[in-house]
């Protein structure tokens, strides 16, 4: 098997080829932040967290591709600005009100926010208007709270086959929608599965139910469906 | 043989300048007074000077008629086409020189001009493959595809050294190069016509004026790199240039110059239209591969280069309508004789779209390493009613603005990559002292802004809030701490945008911020307008001494916030109650309202 030498954050780490530069950094203990990457799931890079510097240029580790002698920084001073500066935007762009939020202390944007030390938002609140639909019998959802990260998106059509779910609309207005923009409990195509519940790393998309701060989610759970499939 | 042949613009500005009609009454004259015979009236694509439409030209005299309606049809074709007579008050007339020209190669924006790509626009008619291929159409492909291997075909694109049109230069002949050596097929080619700059009109002009030879220069690069498929990508905005594009296809499937076995020999290839649905995005490689999928147009992260995966995730060579354009030429005429044209480094000509405050607005096309101010001033004509030219934006919402001292600098993609803005598409938006920096970039942001496909976080939301950032500058509300956070985030969101649309969305911000950061202090801390044209920066006012009382502002004002009574001393305008709109300013006879701009002393 072809083995190649890359270059993280002063480390050598003979890898192979093929893997993207965020698995070979988890491989190797480098924690780099993610939001909108999900084990089991394809990569799309549309958070954009998960930036690092390769001899200047900076790229999105969960789907860029190692290569032979590539030198990578995952946190520079630089790097973790940009970071902070992208959860500030995604805080601004939403209401997230961690107080009254069914996911607070289980919530992956606010575990981020803790992480890349974001001490206050810098940029003025947008404070838009969303509703909240709650039409479906076991499962809502509150898109004040949405990051556009697609995971429900790509697991509804990945994992579960059933395309729910999908984008409207474009820049600002974008959102995520129940096929042809109906309300959840008419969506013909649901199945109910529930794991775009489990893959929602906010408290977008949650059971019904739950009260401040209980929500718990289990988005491994899908990297252990691929795993079992592949072994059929 | 015909005595005289009339040709009449057929492109979208002159179209909409009733030349339709015009053509119309002309063949009904030319009917009526006998002369169906003699005298052949030709549609033929854009021909440049859109400002002066509808234009025609007539043969073999060379007379130039500018502005021509209907009704004058018939003093043009009994003076004209009867008696030999030029009609001259319909002649282009040199406004300095106040000289009638004769003939439209003595018109300076056309002496100045070197038409390569746009050659056949405004010369035959696109509909008809006939007069193509009698100006040497589809010549090209026939040598192609019976003198050369698909290798050599490849070879002469990358020796021209012709860069992408589209607006990034990258070197066409390694694209060809990278598909061709792909080993998985099928493989496909795509012209990317969705263009979507404010202010470009190239690829529609092209595809309007010319469209064989797109068709032309696809089939060319199909049997170089060895894909049997095309698609043509065209904004639905554009119908006459789709209409035209769906003749030609039909026309060269017909001449068996598309579809099996192509002039006889083992190279088949055919094209596809495919409409876009009004997204600017799908300009961008990936969206557009995605789009022509039938998926949401939606950029992904590259690589993989569309080269390896692109339509169908089969390797795909996509360029732009313009690139295309040249592919003809290079291939019938060689790579030598491309670069005798053009700059070292950017061989060949551009075509821009020249429009804002400039007389002669419309299609150019000039060799590359032209500079900014030939373009400008001695094309263009330039700035109307005496006003100082003060800046020129080009790359659109991708783009700068250069300032006036800095347009000596030559037209190639590394002179203007330096200034902070890019070759773009072509379209040249021209500014004059009553433009202001602030309020044009704004316009800008505002347009990327609301054209981000909201994928990745920092165009999505990091736009909005630039945005946010200069409403206040343009409303007075902002502080001297906002020029900081603008540049910050403007850096923020060109470096960690996942598509070219975000990384570039800043630079119309970016760039002003650096040329014209005197009009930014002027906004931020003077509260002014220096071109008086942010409104919430204005003040209307009547000076007593010249207002006559003559009450027509006061009818004139449509919120009521002038008082006065007629024939009785001055009037006066309540600044609260004042929304600027300035039409008291435009219906006083006596140039009594003065507008003023800055905070009060």
């Amino acid at each position: 098997m072809e083995r190649i030498t890359v270059k993280i954050d002063g480390r050598d780490i003979v890898t192979s080829p093929g893997r993207t530069i965020l698995e070979v950094a988890r491989e190797n203990g480098i924690r780099i932040p993610t939001l909108c990457h999900l084990d089991g799931l394809s990569d799309v890079g549309a958070c954009r967290l998960c930036i690092v510097d390769v001899r200047g240029q900076l790229v999105t580790a969960c789907t860029t591709r190692v290569a032979d002698k590539m030198e990578v920084l995952t946190a520079t001073e630089t790097v973790q600005a940009y970071r902070r500066t992208i959860l500030e935007l995604l805080f601004a762009e939403g209401n997230h009100i961690c107080a009254f939020c069914v996911s607070n202390g289980g919530c992956e944007l606010q575990d981020l926010a803790c992480e890349l030390g974001m001490h206050s938002v810098r940029v003025p609140y947008a404070f838009p208007r969303h509703r909240i639909d709650a039409s479906h019998p076991r499962f809502l959802i509150d898109r004040d709270r949405c990051v556009l990260c697609g995971r429900c998106v790509r697991v509804c059509a990945e994992v579960e086959g059933a395309r729910t779910w999908d984008f409207a609309e474009r820049g600002s207005h974008a959102r995520v929608i129940t096929d042809l923009d109906v309300d959840w409990g008419d969506a013909a195509s649901c199945t109910s599965c529930g794991k775009c519940v489990e893959v929602c790393p906010t408290g977008a998309i949650v059971r019904k139910g739950a009260s401040n701060g209980e929500m718990r989610k289990r988005p491994e759970v899908v990297a252990g469906l691929k795993e079992r499939r592949k072994h059929g | 043989m015909r005595r005289l042949n009339v040709l009449v613009c057929a492109g979208a500005a002159c179209v909409s300048s009733q030349s339709q009609e015009t053509r119309d009454a002309l063949r009904v004259e030319v009917e009526r007074q006998g002369l169906a015979e003699e005298v052949q009236i030709v549609e033929t694509g854009c021909m440049g000077p859109c400002e002066l439409g509808p234009v025609l030209v007539v043969y073999p005299d060379g007379a130039f008629y500018v502005r021509v309606k209907p009704a004058d049809a018939a003093e043009i074709v009994s003076e004209h086409f009867l008696k030999g007579r030029p009609v001259r008050r319909l002649l282009w007339e040199d406004p300095q020189a106040r000289r009638i020209v004769e003939q439209k190669k003595q018109i300076p924006f056309f002496e100045k001009q070197l038409k390569v790509v746009l050659s056949n626009c405004g010369a035959i008619d696109p509909e008809n493959l006939d007069e193509y291929i009698a100006v040497g159409g589809y010549e090209a492909l026939g040598r192609v595809l019976t003198e050369r291997s698909p290798a050599e075909a490849v070879a002469e694109i990358e020796a021209s050294g012709l860069r992408g049109r589209g607006g990034a230069g990258f070197p066409t002949g390694l694209k060809w190069r990278l598909v061709a050596q792909e080993k998985r097929t099928p493989k496909y080619v795509v012209c990317n016509g969705d263009e979507g700059d404010p202010g470009a009109f190239m690829d529609r002009s092209l595809l309007e004026g010319d469209p064989h030879a797109i068709l032309e220069g696809m089939a060319i690069a199909a049997y170089a790199v060895g894909a049997e498929k095309g698609y043509i990508y065209v904004r639905a905005e554009y119908p006459l240039a789709i209409s035209r594009l769906r003749v030609a296809i039909e026309q060269a499937r017909r001449a068996g110059l598309l579809g099996t076995r192509i002039l006889e020999t083992d190279f088949s290839f055919d094209v596809e239209l495919r409409i876009g649905a009004g997204a600017f995005v799908c300009g961008e490689e990936t969206a557009l591969i995605a789009s022509i999928e039938g998926r949401r147009g939606i950029p992904r992260t590259r690589p993989p280069y569309p080269a390896a995966r692109g339509v169908f995730d089969q390797p795909t060579l996509i360029n732009n309508v313009e690139t295309w354009g040249n592919i003809r030429h290079i291939a019938l005429r060689g790579a030598a004789w491309f670069r005798t044209m053009g700059t070292a480094t950017s061989p060949g000509t551009k075509v821009f779209a020249l429009s804002g405050k400039v007389r002669n607005t419309g299609l150019v096309e000039v060799p590359m390493g032209t500079t900014l101010r030939e373009l400008v001033f001695d094309i263009g004509g330039g700035i109307p009613d005496g006003k100082a030219c003060k800046a020129v934006q080009t790359g659109g919402p991708s783009g700068g603005c250069i300032p006036e001292h800095l347009l000596d600098t030559p037209i190639d993609y590394e002179s203007l990559k330096a200034l902070g803005t890019i070759m773009g598409s072509g379209g040249v938006i021209v500014m004059d002292e009553d433009n202001c920096m602030v309020n044009i970039a704004r316009y800008f942001l505002e347009f990327t802004c609301d054209e981000s496909c909201g994928t990745c976080v920092p165009c999505r939301a990091g736009t909005r809030q630039m945005l946010e950032i200069l409403d206040r500058i343009v409303e007075g509300r902002a502080e001297a701490a906002d020029v900081e956070r603008l540049r910050s985030l403007g850096e923020t969101i060109r470096r960690t945008s996942l598509c070219g649309l975000g990384q570039a969305a800043p630079n119309p911000v970016l760039s002003t911020m650096e040329h014209f950061a005197d009009e930014y202090r002027a906004h931020i801390e003077e509260g002014r307008c220096p071109a008086r044209v942010c409104r919430s920066l204005l003040r209307y006012e009547i000076d007593p001494s010249t207002c006559r009382a003559c009450d027509r502002c006061r009818q004139a004002c449509p919120v009521e916030a002038i008082t006065g009574q007629p024939g009785k001393g001055s009037y006066v305008v309540n600044a609260d109650a004042c929304i600027r709109c300035g039409r008291c300013r435009d219906v006083c006879p006596f140039g009594a309202v003065a507008v003023t701009s800055g905070r009060e002393a």
